[in-house]
């Protein structure tokens, strides 16, 4: 942000007289601004147009196509809806605990947004504890939810409640102890120092470092899914066991914040593995000189990368169902937790080992994942393809098309 | 605790002073995964289940006195709304109730048409099925692909007898209408593109890594048990029991069919757990493309319903008729007492066995498991009210 605002006073784009220091606080608060109102809130509702339109893709139907070009301002028209429908308060409900929930929920969610950076010099506040802070605030979701599920007087929201606190609370160790190996290799908690720490080049990213922060990108990608809330791991709202889990007895305004949260937090998760692991905004430097086309390409790679994500989770959602409440625990337990534990003692003998780490490894690496993203391309075209083949008309009507068979 | 309509009484365990509670969960009936109006009493230990008490009644309707005040013909529409997903067996068993108290000879064709209609019903049936059962553990998807195959055999069924959900299309003495022309080749082709989509389907779900771990070895039921709470089609045959009334007891034109009973292996853990139950419902669609395919070839012509008076008297007697519906033996238990109605009517369908033996099995499992033992039951809830 500094060094932006610097370039900007040296360009003589910023009126003279005006302390620095003024000038710091300006674009801080105004880009913090421009961050909440104009990137989380859109950003929240668009995941969902995204979430409904791919889900009506995988689920051979279309999904929103009303308001707006393909059904684009659905989520504008959702947002209308939840905020002018009735406030919803249960009788039994503790009313102060019931209403203070949904808010301490969006404060977490809301609150990570200041250190997820957004590109070189994007960044609310580069904190020196930057992913700690990131940890420590998205667990303040925690107590929203147990908030809701135990104000709420329902026994199906307690049972959410205690299912999402018990869920949280677990995975944030694998998650805690897979970016631990990220933190060792770059010397530093701050998330742009994590990203100043790699290269442009796929071989110099984080989860191609070492065999062990390879593994430790899928352990902290399901850590962060489990602490999302997110298919398979959507145990505190299952649907079809506990109605709605947590948020069964809110309505309005209050159930839109959870969910702006639970899809708001989508983007996080992405914004994160792209930081501790792919690079984050790293582009070519030659690519831009001035600061702000930089910026904007810079923008616009890490937005690409955490998106990426975002659709990946939107399409293990609709594909996979949901898991049991031991299995999980057993998931956390008896797998994730050990083999974070052996990736964060495997990368520090490997720093021992190569301290300046191994060329070699890291494009074999970089081979080996781009080997399997092309057998998983190549299986998904061949079913794609099978499944036109049998199908032949994908837009088969028994009562339009009578075709005489043998 | 009255408001659950039973005496559950709370435990309380003192434990080295700190006193502990069940809970008592209301489940249903309004609840997302309970299919209709079924009720569960849950005491629970937190996630763990002590105990699911069905609780029954919420659809009763009184069919089977309304049997006695509509007359033999006009309790037809009726048996539609028995079971309003596999309607078409419960037309089949009021049909032939009829026909044996008197001795009514149907036309081949009518035969053909109702197995027809009735194995079409069955894969609509099984389809809801199993869809909705990969959308209580969690996957949407599944569903709305076999909802989809089902929209065109409600299609077919539509063309076939006008209605897409209760049919009313069989009459006492055959069937109300005649096959209309060229729907034969549209359900050919039909059934030949629907049989390789259960193998699409087996990819899409069945074998999926955590839904095989969540149904298997989860409510095993062993034959014995089966057997002994009455258990009925593919629940039954799901325990390892090969018993099917198609082939056991052969009505209609079942006994000229080729086709194979599917039973459950374990193959993903024991046999008679939720899995099987769910994968011999996948294996009966194929069975039932075959019975399409065989039927809709081998159509012979002719009338489409035998000649029936319309004040329709049947002999004094009683006779008990099976069909195997899409949930297994149906039973149909009418005495007539030799005028225009009849005099008692009493039907037994699966649901209502499936129902008793879940607060056996439902034991010390998981709540996340009762929803996949109710999905694994096919339950519809007016079968087992009636």
């Amino acid at each position: 942000m500094q060094e932006l605002v610097d370039r900007l006073v040296a360009d003589g784009l910023v009126p003279g007289g005006i302390p620095l220091w003024a000038c710091y606080l300006a674009a801080m608060l105004l880009f913090g601004g421009i961050v909440v109102f104009v990137f989380i809130l859109p950003i929240a509702g668009i995941t969902t147009w995204v979430e409904r339109r791919v889900a009506g893709r995988i689920q051979s139907r279309i999904g929103p196509n009303r308001t707006g070009p393909a059904g684009f301002l659905q989520w504008l028209a959702d947002g209308i809806k939840s905020v002018l429908k009735e406030d919803i308060v249960p009788s039994a409900a503790d009313v102060p605990l019931f209403k203070l929930a949904p808010y301490v929920v969006i404060t977490g969610f809301v609150a990570a947004f200041v250190v997820v950076p957004f590109g070189g010099p994007l960044i609310i506040a580069d904190l020196n504890v930057g992913i700690l802070y990131l940890t420590a605030v998205t667990a303040l979701v925690v107590v929203g939810i147990l908030m809701a599920g135990w104000a709420s007087n329902n026994k199906w929201s307690l049972l959410g409640g205690i299912r999402s606190a018990a869920q949280i609370v677990s995975y944030e160790i694998p998650a805690g102890l897979s970016f631990l190996p990220v933190v060792m290799l770059a010397g530093t908690l701050s998330m742009q120092g994590i990203i100043r720490h790699q290269g442009w080049a796929p071989w110099t990213w984080h989860v191609f470092d070492n065999p062990f922060t390879f593994l430790a990108f899928f352990i902290f990608f399901v850590s962060a899914l489990a602490e999302g809330n997110r298919t398979p791991f959507d145990l505190p709202e299952a649907e079809s066991e506990l109605v709605m889990g947590f948020a069964t007895e809110y309505s309005g305004l209050r159930n839109l914040l959870f969910f702006m949260a639970e899809w708001g937090n989508l983007y996080i998760i992405g914004a994160v593995v792209t930081t501790l692991f792919l690079g984050g905004w790293q582009i070519p430097l030659a690519l831009a000189e001035h600061p702000v086309p930089r910026t904007v390409l810079q923008f616009a790679l890490f937005f690409a990368k955490a998106y990426f994500w975002v659709f990946v989770a939107v399409w293990l959602r609709w594909t996979l169902p949901r898991i049991r409440v031991d299995q999980m625990m057993v998931m956390c337990w008896k797998y994730l937790v050990p083999l974070a534990f052996v990736n964060l003692m495997g990368t520090a003998v490997w720093m021992v080992l190569f301290p300046a780490g191994l060329g070699g490894v890291r494009v074999l690496l970089c081979l080996c994942a781009a080997g399997l993203l092309g057998v998983f391309a190549r299986r998904v075209v061949f079913h794609i393809r099978r499944a036109r083949l049998t199908r032949q008309d994908l837009s088969f009507n028994p009562l339009s098309t009578a075709r005489v068979i043998g | 605790m009255s408001l659950t309509g039973f005496e559950v009484e709370i435990q309380r365990e003192v434990d080295g002073g700190l006193s502990t509670e069940d809970m008592t969960l209301s489940m249903g009936p309004q609840h997302p995964s309970t299919h209709g109006v079924l009720r569960f009493v849950v005491r629970a230990d937190g996630e763990v289940m002590k105990e699911a008490i069905p609780d029954i009644g919420y659809l009763h309707r009184s069919i089977e006195k309304i049997a006695e005040k509509v007359g033999w013909h006009g309790f037809m529409p009726y048996t539609d709304r028995v079971d309003y997903v596999a309607a078409m067996f419960c037309n089949q068993g009021w049909a032939m109730a009829g026909e044996r108290l008197a001795g009514i000879e149907v036309p081949k064709r009518s035969e053909y048409c109702r197995v027809i209609a009735a194995e079409f019903n069955r894969i609509q049936s099984h389809l809801l099925s199993v869809g909705s059962m990969a959308m209580d553990i969690g996957a949407y998807t599944p569903f709305t692909h076999a909802l989809r195959e089902r929209e065109y055999i409600n299609d077919l069924i539509e063309e076939l007898c006008g209605a897409r959900l209760t049919f009313n299309y069989m009459r006492i003495g055959g069937v109300a209408w005649d096959i209309p022309p060229g729907w034969r080749e549209k359900a050919l082709a039909y059934v030949e593109r629907f049989e390789p989509l259960i193998d699409e389907y087996n990819a899409l779900i069945s074998y999926n890594k955590i839904y095989t771990e969540r149904l298997g070895n989860v409510a095993v039921i062993t034959a014995q048990e089966a057997i002994e709470y009455n258990l009925v089609g593919p629940n039954l045959r799901g325990s390892g029991v090969r018993y099917d009334v198609r082939r056991d007891e052969p009505y209609s034109v079942y006994p000229e069919l080729d086709f194979d009973i599917p039973v459950g292996t374990g193959e993903m853990g024991t046999v008679g757990d939720c899995f099987d139950r769910y994968i011999v419902r996948m294996r009966e669609m194929k069975e039932s493309c075959k019975i399409l395919r065989q039927c809709l070839q081998g159509l012979p012509p002719g009338p489409v319903i035998a000649k029936v008076a319309r004040n329709f008297k049947p002999p004094a007697g009683d006779c008990y008729v099976r069909v195997e519906s899409a949930r297994g033996d149906m039973g149909w238990y009418v005495v007539s007492d030799g005028t225009a109605f009849p005099h008692r009517c009493k039907i037994r369908t699966g649901s209502f066995a499936a129902m008793s033996i879940i607060q056996k099995v439902s034991r010390n499992l998981m709540i996340a498991d009762l929803i996949a033992v109710i999905a694994s039951f096919d339950l519809v809830a007016p079968e087992i009210d009636r």
